[in-house]
């Protein structure tokens, strides 16, 4: 039987979710979304409209944040201050491995 | 059914309180769970951990587990008889059921096992996949194959594991660690509820020749030190062919050149740059010649590479 290929779609900020979408992508309650954007951890595209969207990168951020809190019990707070740090380290590995690949091969 | 040892995985004795138990799971969750850990086999440990700690927290679950005896992990055994209808699960073939949907299918679990048996509106669940791609294949864009071991429920509701083949079409340009979605492609909902989604984490391998930071590409260029004083239009390649490099004159080891446009493409637009990246390399010298013609240079030359060590001396 021949499978036909299903398209793998990007999480970029060039797409978007709305509130609805990524509470129910990410496992998330839209009181504890909420709660998440008041803790400065996920951001939506223009937080002035009435009807809040989000950059479909986010949904990895709230995907995260979901885990976190039921794996390690946390609160929103607790939730926060994982997701910053995760993103500093993450930043901090993507530096490294841009100086790394800056690096001649006979060096490392 | 194959046996696991719960108590095992979590490194704790049988009679280990709920206590014990409960903190045995945050160290190891501390260890592996996949958004904090970089242990390489993360994602199954953590799964592993995590289908203990599902089974054993529930005083129930717990009970019903203890009552399976204690055999080796991956033993195939049977559950003693009545224990079944002692805990309420079922009924069960146990020839091709995973431990974990067994447990999920009895005591706190029970009433959402199986698509007939309960009425809630349950999501499929989510899957998370790495696919191992080449840079070439990044590049251009590619079909992978994907593997799932995934739970399904037969027409009377029981539920066991299928072996599920997948084919995803990833577009030019992603790069390593990159999550693409394959939206409706995970578990199937239930009782109406939406069909989850796969996660594709994107691995690339190792390149020959190429270094990768996001969607730029580095490389090393050799240069013979003539070429680097000189300058030099050489040959280098590129993952779209081979392209000519103008070298200026008095290139220096170490030095970055750019390739403007000649990186991994970019999800929407644009593409990353590729930096060739000097290194000046000595041939050894092997005809008389060549020495004369290096002694010539020497004598000829006014160059001190060291002058500012004689500058900080004089200070």
């Amino acid at each position: 039987m021949k499978i036909e290929p299903t398209e793998a779609s990007w999480l970029s900020e060039r797409c978007e979710f709305s509130l609805e979408q990524l509470c129910e992508l990410s496992g998330l309650s839209e009181a504890e979304l909420r709660e998440l954007v008041a803790c400065g951890v996920l951001a939506p595209t223009d937080p002035d409209q009435p009807t809040w969207t989000f950059g479909a990168d986010r949904l990895l951020v709230a995907r995260s944040a979901f885990r976190l809190r039921r794996d390690f019990d946390l609160d929103a707070h607790g939730v926060a201050l994982v997701v910053t740090l995760l993103e500093r380290v993450r930043g901090l590995e993507a530096e490294l491995q841009e100086l790394r690949a800056r690096l001649p091969r006979r060096q490392r | 059914m194959k046996y696991k040892d719960y108590y095992g995985v979590m490194g704790v004795d049988r009679k280990a309180s709920a206590g014990e138990i409960k903190n045995a799971y945050r160290k190891l969750a501390r260890k592996y769970h996949p958004d904090v850990s970089k242990e390489p086999d993360a994602e199954e440990k953590f799964k592993e951990i995590g289908e203990a700690y599902e089974t054993l927290k529930d005083p129930e679950k717990r009970a019903a587990y203890d009552q399976l005896g204690s055999h080796r992990p991956g033993q195939d055994f049977r559950p003693p008889p009545g224990w079944e209808s002692q805990f309420g699960g079922g009924p069960f073939s146990f020839e091709d059921i995973d431990l974990a949907d067994l447990f999920s299918g009895i005591a706190g679990g029970r009433r959402h096992a199986g698509p007939g048996g309960g009425k809630i509106r349950m999501p499929g669940q989510d899957y998370e996949v790495t696919a191992h791609l080449s840079l070439e294949e990044a590049y251009r864009g590619a079909e992978v194959d994907l593997e799932l071991s995934v739970p399904d429920y037969d027409d009377r509701g029981l539920p066991h594991r299928v072996q599920r083949t997948l084919k995803a079409r990833i577009p030019k340009g992603a790069t390593d660690g990159q999550r693409l979605r394959l939206p409706g492609k995970g578990g199937k909902g239930m009782n109406g509820g939406r069909d989850g989604d796969l996660y594709l984490n994107i691995a690339l391998h190792p390149h020959r020749l190429f270094r990768v930071s996001g969607h730029d590409l580095f490389f090393d260029l050799p240069l013979a030190p003539w070429e680097a004083v000189l300058g030099a239009t050489v040959p280098v390649p590129t993952l779209g062919g081979t392209v000519r490099l103008k070298v200026p004159p008095g290139a220096h080891a170490g030095q970055q050149l750019r390739l403007a446009g000649r990186g991994l493409p970019r999800p929407h637009a644009g593409e990353g740059d590729l930096y060739a990246i000097v290194q000046i390399v000595v041939p050894t010298v092997t005809g008389d010649r060549e020495r004369a013609l290096y002694e010539q240079l020497a004598q000829a030359s006014t160059f001190n590479p060291r002058g500012h060590f004689e500058q900080e001396a004089a200070k």
